[in-house]
């Protein structure tokens, strides 16, 4: 196996939220993983169940409530200095792209400050915005001379993705950065950035609501449901041989083209939460997140 | 031949820049019936939202152009802002892209819905929340959402709310936009079908549901339309555009949609070369001719027109005949 470029460890968020503090929320409940060299990994679960949280804590803009993030053995939730050199390495796309950008700065201005934080040398700059910029379907003539309002949700996307290629690096966390974007756009995506991965060795965690391209890409499949870390493991054995009743229904829910949903299935959040509490009340022989064959893990209890 | 709640004869409307004209929908036509969800589709940058938007208010820098866009038989594209507004709610009622994350994080629901309709002249009493809560109800929420902050819910949740206030006042017609793109399949499947609901229950009329999902287009809308660089490609009942699409971008977005069995590694999926043009003062001939096979001379010298092949099925495509017996796309 490859070598382990970063290591989850016992993640927890909490948050306090209301006057007083007086609720709080437990946005990541107790979750491992590891990112290795070059694995596409992707993260899928129920809107809310801390998907977010766990990309926004690896990139930094959160620090855990206990826990730990080693990348290359460093534990960086500790050792909060070299921000920099780590944002060199370590990259994020996030949900909203347009909270992404500065409103002020034209797209130009945007890609030269890449350059001016990230990157050592302006060597090639103008031929690396452009290829990138080709590279996720866009016209740099058209792209660059633009303010962020003035281009689509999905072509703002496309500009978050063309950043990150340019930079080059060790581990992106990518969330839901195709969920704007037509199928034929998405595949074209996903194809560059698993031949980047490929080539470049460069670790994806890949958020995404979309299981078909999941399968489609990724090494590893991580299931989430309210902020506990369900099922993990090798991607076929996850969706050929699904365990857990959250991974189950959501696998059975994957829209069929051509086939039309049975209307007496309503899909009921709350329905789902029961049956789940139920799983967890009734597997008592098996407790708590077991191998239930090689590179495959279920949680069998909270 | 059922009612028209909204018929749109050459609509174009344009985005004004100091270079020109951004034509983002250049003349299209088509109509909603009542009691119908009209799906539209087609790649990030083709209009979609700006179609959306611009029936519901046309803000700088969008202008209006020309055409007509008859909501019940009365041009909206020319009326004053003061008199769109008594329409908007009622009549026609949006929810735009990403409106889910515009909940105010520090603000209990209770005080954001207050704050909204109070804006738009309702009083925010027990009367109205009555309604609110009867609502609540319908779309499985609990009461108790109301004194919640957003940050404890679900964007499953916080979507179904969003569709609650959005449609208090029983619009006629009601454009929901990308309102499942941020939702896992399971929420996704839950909204979607509420707006089908919704519509049986006739607390919309009719809907026009906005995604690039073409999957979900599939299963929620009775028609879908889809879209090309500010122009209309096709139009044709759901079945019709997934199973037997006539024109050339149709055909290859629908072949280029994830099969469930594939993986990067064993096999690699394509999508269409190329990418759209540049609206920017673009001209006459078919937008899609640099990425399309079928494309001969007259596509870049004029556009083509929209043309009704068979009942209820409109293309745009000089073409169409040839590309639409050809099975491999
Ligand atoms: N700053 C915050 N303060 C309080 N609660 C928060 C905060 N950020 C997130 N949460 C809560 O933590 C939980 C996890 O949220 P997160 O955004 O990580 O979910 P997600 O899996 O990314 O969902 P989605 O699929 O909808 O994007 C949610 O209940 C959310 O409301
Ligand atoms: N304020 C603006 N000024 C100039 N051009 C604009 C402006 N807003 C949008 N556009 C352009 O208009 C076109 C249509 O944008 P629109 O937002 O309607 O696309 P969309 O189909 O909704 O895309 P998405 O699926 O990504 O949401 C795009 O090419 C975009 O760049
Ligand atoms: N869901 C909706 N359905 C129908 N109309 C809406 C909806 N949301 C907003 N509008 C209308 O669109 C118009 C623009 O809304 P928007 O919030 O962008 O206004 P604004 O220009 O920012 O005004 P304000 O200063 O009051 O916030 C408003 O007149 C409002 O009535
Ligand atoms: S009009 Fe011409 S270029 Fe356009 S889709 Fe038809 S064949 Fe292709
Ligand atoms: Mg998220
Ligand atoms: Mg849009
Ligand atoms: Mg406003």
């Amino acid at each position: 196996m490859s070598e382990t470029i970063m290591k989850i460890d016992h993640l927890q968020k909490d948050f306090s939220i209301g006057l007083m503090s007086k609720k709080k929320v437990h946005a990541v409940n107790d979750v491992s993983f590891d990112i290795k060299k070059g694995e596409i990994i992707s993260l899928i679960g129920e809107s809310g169940s801390g998907k977010t949280t766990i990309g926004k804590l690896i990139l930094r803009l959160l620090r855990p409530s206990d826990g730990h993030i080693y990348y290359n053995d460093k534990d960086i939730t500790t050792d909060y200095k070299n921000k920099r050199d780590y944002y060199k390495k370590v990259q994020g796309i996030f949900q909203d792209p347009f909270a992404s950008f500065n409103p002020l700065f034209k797209i130009d201005r945007i890609f030269d400050m890449i350059f001016k934080n990230f990157i050592e040398s302006d060597k090639n700059k103008k031929e690396k915005i452009n290829d990138a910029l080709k590279c996720v379907g866009m016209n740099p003539e058209f792209i660059l001379r633009k303010y962020p309002h003035q281009l689509s949700g999905g072509q703002l996307q496309r500009l978050l993705i063309a950043r990150a290629l340019i930079m080059d690096v060790d581990v992106l966390v990518a969330d839901e950065l195709i969920s704007m974007l037509d199928a034929s756009t998405r595949i074209d995506v996903l194809n560059l950035l698993a031949s980047i991965c490929k080539e470049k060795g460069m670790a994806v965690l890949f958020v995404t609501h979309d299981l078909s391209l999941g399968y489609y890409i990724s090494d590893t499949t991580l299931i989430m449901h309210r902020g506990n870390l369900v099922e993990k493991g090798k991607t076929s054995l996850i969706y050929n041989n699904p365990v857990h009743p959250y991974t189950q229904m959501l696998l059975k829910s994957i829209p069929d083209i051509g086939k039309r949903w049975d209307k007496n299935e309503k899909f009921l959040p709350e329905d789902i939460n029961k049956k789940i509490d139920d799983f967890y009340k009734n597997s008592d022989i098996k407790k708590g997140f077991i191998e239930v064959e090689d590179d495959h893990k279920v949680l069998f209890s909270l | 031949m059922t009612e028209k709640i909204l018929d749109v004869k050459d609509l174009k409307l344009y985005y004004k820049t100091l270079k020109g004209y951004v034509k983002a929908i250049d003349g299209i036509n088509f109509d909603i019936k009542r009691g119908e969800i009209l799906g539209i589709a087609g790649e990030s940058g083709c209009g979609k939202s700006t179609l959306g938007n611009g029936l519901i208010l046309l803000k700088k820098p969008l202008n209006y152009i020309s055409g007509q866009a008859n909501l019940n038989g009365k041009n909206i594209m020319n009326l004053k802002n003061k008199e769109m507004n008594t329409l908007r709610f009622k009549d026609i009622s949006i929810i735009p892209q990403f409106a889910m994350d515009a909940f105010s994080p520090t603000k209990k629901i209770k005080t954001f819905i207050s704050d909204i309709v109070s804006q738009h002249n309702i009083n925010p009493d027990e009367k109205f929340f009555d309604k609110v809560r009867e609502r609540l109800d319908m779309v499985n929420l609990n009461h108790s959402v109301l004194n919640n902050y957003s940050i404890e819910l679900s964007g499953g949740m916080k979507q179904r709310l969003v569709m609650v206030i959005s449609t208090l006042l029983d619009p006629e017609l009601l454009i929901c936009d990308e309102v499942t793109s941020a939702l896992d399949v399971s929420s996704q499947r839950f909204v979607a079908n509420m707006i089908g609901d919704f519509r049986d229950k006739k607390i919309i009329g009719s809907a026009i549901f906005i995604t690039h999902d073409l999957s979900i287009l599939y299963q929620i809308a009775d028609r879908i339309m889809v879209m090309y660089a500010g122009h209309i490609a096709e139009i044709a009942d759901s079945d019709t555009i997934v199973k037997n699409p006539k024109h050339p971008y149709t055909k290859a977005l629908i072949s280029s949609l994830p099969k469930n069995d594939v993986q990067y590694k064993d096999e690699q999926l394509s999508g269409i070369d190329g990418t759209p043009p540049n609206l920017l003062n673009i001209g006459e001939g078919c937008r899609f001719r640099f990425r399309c096979k079928y494309a001969t001379d007259i596509c870049a010298k004029q556009t083509p027109v929209q043309e009704e092949i068979s009942s209820g099925h409109t293309l745009a495509c000089w073409n169409y005949k040839k590309a639409g017996s050809d099975k491999n796309v």
